[in-house]
């Protein structure tokens, strides 16, 4: 399957994705579960987008997108200040790298759900997308900051610990893939690209996504729900994209 | 019998925090100026500066009531600790119920300034008050055959949010071989700075072995156990091969997940320094006899 192909018919793209209904009205009428479900579920996000979502939308398209950028290092800045004040407890290391990365997957959880929220539920919200990828890179950051300048301390023990400890591993790797995506995020970028190529990387946000939600189970002890529901979230938010791939590749 | 260890700063009675630390100073003041006895213990009893009572209450694992440090110290009240009935049984002369009235009432209690070292590689320093496991093993009178003690926390759902959640094999089990058991370090804990011990910390008595990873020391006992084989332990069974059945401090043994040969001691803030590890968490003189010829790496 050429790439392109299944660039169209994933709506990940910032401005120009088609739009979804134009898919679904070119899919032959054959009767299988799987679309039948689908086509309900059209059916319902069309039913509320005449509604709610309506009013929700226009009321977005008034909103601007900067102040979020605001609003959403303000919980660092508040942790941070907590942590040197003595507000976080007794041992203020660890509970300022678990915000952060508490506040990092659930910022992840976030921009995955934009666009099946679109796909599903005709809300719009792409246009804060950038900005809530961008907060996501500065939350793994600081809290991989916290991890090396607080919490390791030793310079010997980084390169052991990202070796040798998996859960580490995984996080970095989480790490690793946000980079591109971050310094990708901007108009020039996504010009210079093209819009098929800048949205092929910007597909990296998947498997750091997973990444980042394995990296939170494996560090847990016993057997804890948390991770396994944010886990579980990444990858139906994942999924959704599958969904929709298998179906264009059975219509060639 | 009781005191068969001391602290290394002996003038720490059970006192109240603020007391207990003046006190400390006035120690540490009249040391330097009269050149008292007790001089070459110093270092040693300055690096043990025991945590503040509001840390070693409002930081903890107990994971019948959260996996959170701090649920416990938020939902530990809801625990009954009146009345409370220890359970001995097994391989012993005496078994039965004991009442923890009837128990404290035959135990002597005394202050143990000890270092706790949690597998998570933080610690503290802790002055539990408690008396000897040995003194309560001897009074249900252990017999020959017993090789290993094993000990149960309270199971109970309607007063443990935590045990909804199958996090572990509820209820918590731990074990120890009998010198263990019988080492004079080994005591079970029933107060901290002088006061009853919180539910948090496993009111209203709780193991401590002060050279294992903290969550030997298993806390709120109903039943200890004379068996004549190694007992199943909770960490073990949800995860043999990060968790150890005897699991002593060891900072050149790491667990799989992360470093154990440093620790941050709890309470130092955000630009708290990590520390060396102490083999035996610095108990190597009085314990690592009794380890003696066993490979460490492989009975971790
Ligand atoms: C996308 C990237 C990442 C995400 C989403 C993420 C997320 C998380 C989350 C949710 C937690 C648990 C917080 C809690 O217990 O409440 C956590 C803990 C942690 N993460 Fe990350 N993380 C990421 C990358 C990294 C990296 C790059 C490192 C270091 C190299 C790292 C090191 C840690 C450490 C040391 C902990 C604390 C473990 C403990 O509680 O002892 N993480 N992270």
């Amino acid at each position: 399957m050429p790439a392109s192909s299944f660039m169209n018919a994933v709506s990940v793209g910032p401005c120009c994705a088609p739009n979804p209904e134009i898919v679904v009205s070119i899919a032959p009428t054959v009767a299988c579960p799987a679309r039948q479900f689908k086509a309900a579920i059209a059916a319902a996000g069309k039913t509320l987008r005449m509604g709610i979502t309506e009013t929700i939308n226009t009321a977005m398209r008034r909103i601007p997108a900067w102040p979020l950028y605001i609003l959403g290092v303000l919980p660092a800045i508040w942790l941070v200040w907590l942590g040197a004040t003595g507000g976080l407890g007794a041992e203020p290391i660890k509970a300022l790298e678990q915000g952060l990365g508490k506040k990092a997957l659930q910022l992840l959880v976030l921009v995955l759900a934009i666009t099946p929220l679109r796909r599903f539920a005709g809300l719009n919200l792409l246009k804060f997308r950038r900005a809530i990828g961008l907060l996501v890179f500065i939350y793994v950051t600081l809290h991989l900051l916290v991890w090396l300048v607080l919490d390791v301390q030793a310079p010997g023990r980084i390169w052991a610990d990202i070796l040798k400890r998996p859960y580490i591993t995984v996080g970095m790797t989480a790490f690793l893939l946000l980079i591109p995506l971050a310094i990708t995020s901007n108009n020039r970028s996504l010009r210079k690209l093209g819009p098929v190529r800048w949205r092929k990387l910007h597909k990296l946000v998947f498997p750091a996504a997973i990444s980042g939600g394995v990296h939170y189970l494996m560090l847990v002890k016993g057997w804890q729900i948390k991770p396994v529901i944010y886990l579980a979230v990444i990858l139906l938010l994942v999924a959704t994209r599958f969904i929709k791939r298998r179906r264009s590749v059975a219509n060639g | 019998m009781a005191y068969r260890w001391k602290n290394d700063l002996k003038e720490c009675d059970v006192t109240p925090e603020a007391a207990y630390i003046s006190r400390r100073q006035l120690m540490a003041g009249a040391v330097a100026g009269m050149g008292l006895a007790g001089l070459g213990q110093r270092a040693q009893a300055e690096a043990l500066e025991p945590n503040s009572w509001e840390d070693i209450t409002s930081y903890n694992n107990y994971y019948e009531f959260g996996t959170g440090k701090d649920d416990p110290a938020y939902y530990a009240h809801t625990l009954k600790t009146m009345p409370w009935t220890v359970k001995i049984d097994g391989l012993v002369d005496k078994p039965g119920d004991y009442a923890f009235e009837d128990i404290m009432a035959r135990m002597t209690v005394e202050e143990r300034l000890y270092r706790f070292r949690c597998v998570e590689a933080w610690s503290m320093v802790v002055p539990w008050n408690g008396f000897e496991l040995s003194d309560l093993l001897q009074l249900a009178g252990v017999q020959p055959g017993a090789k290993y003690i094993a000990m149960e926390t309270a199971n109970r759902p309607d007063e443990m949010p935590g045990v909804k959640y199958r996090t572990l094999d509820w209820p918590y089990v731990e074990g120890l071989r009998m010198d263990e058991a019988m080492h004079p370090l080994t005591i079970m804990a029933t107060g901290i700075y002088g006061k009853d011990i919180p539910n948090q910390n496993g009111a209203p008595l709780r193991l401590v072995v002060p050279w294992k990873y903290g969550f030997k020391s298993i806390k709120s006992v109903v039943r200890i156990t004379a068996v004549d084989s190694e007992p199943p332990t909770s960490w073990n069974k949800a995860n043999a091969r990060e968790y150890g059945f005897y699991s002593n401090v060891n900072p050149e043994v790491s667990h799989p997940r992360w470093s154990q040969a440093t620790e941050r001691k709890i309470g130092g803030g955000l630009f708290a320094a990590r520390m060396p590890t102490l083999k035996f968490n610095g108990y190597g003189d009085e314990v690592a006899g009794m380890y003696a010829g066993m490979d460490l790496r492989k009975n971790f």
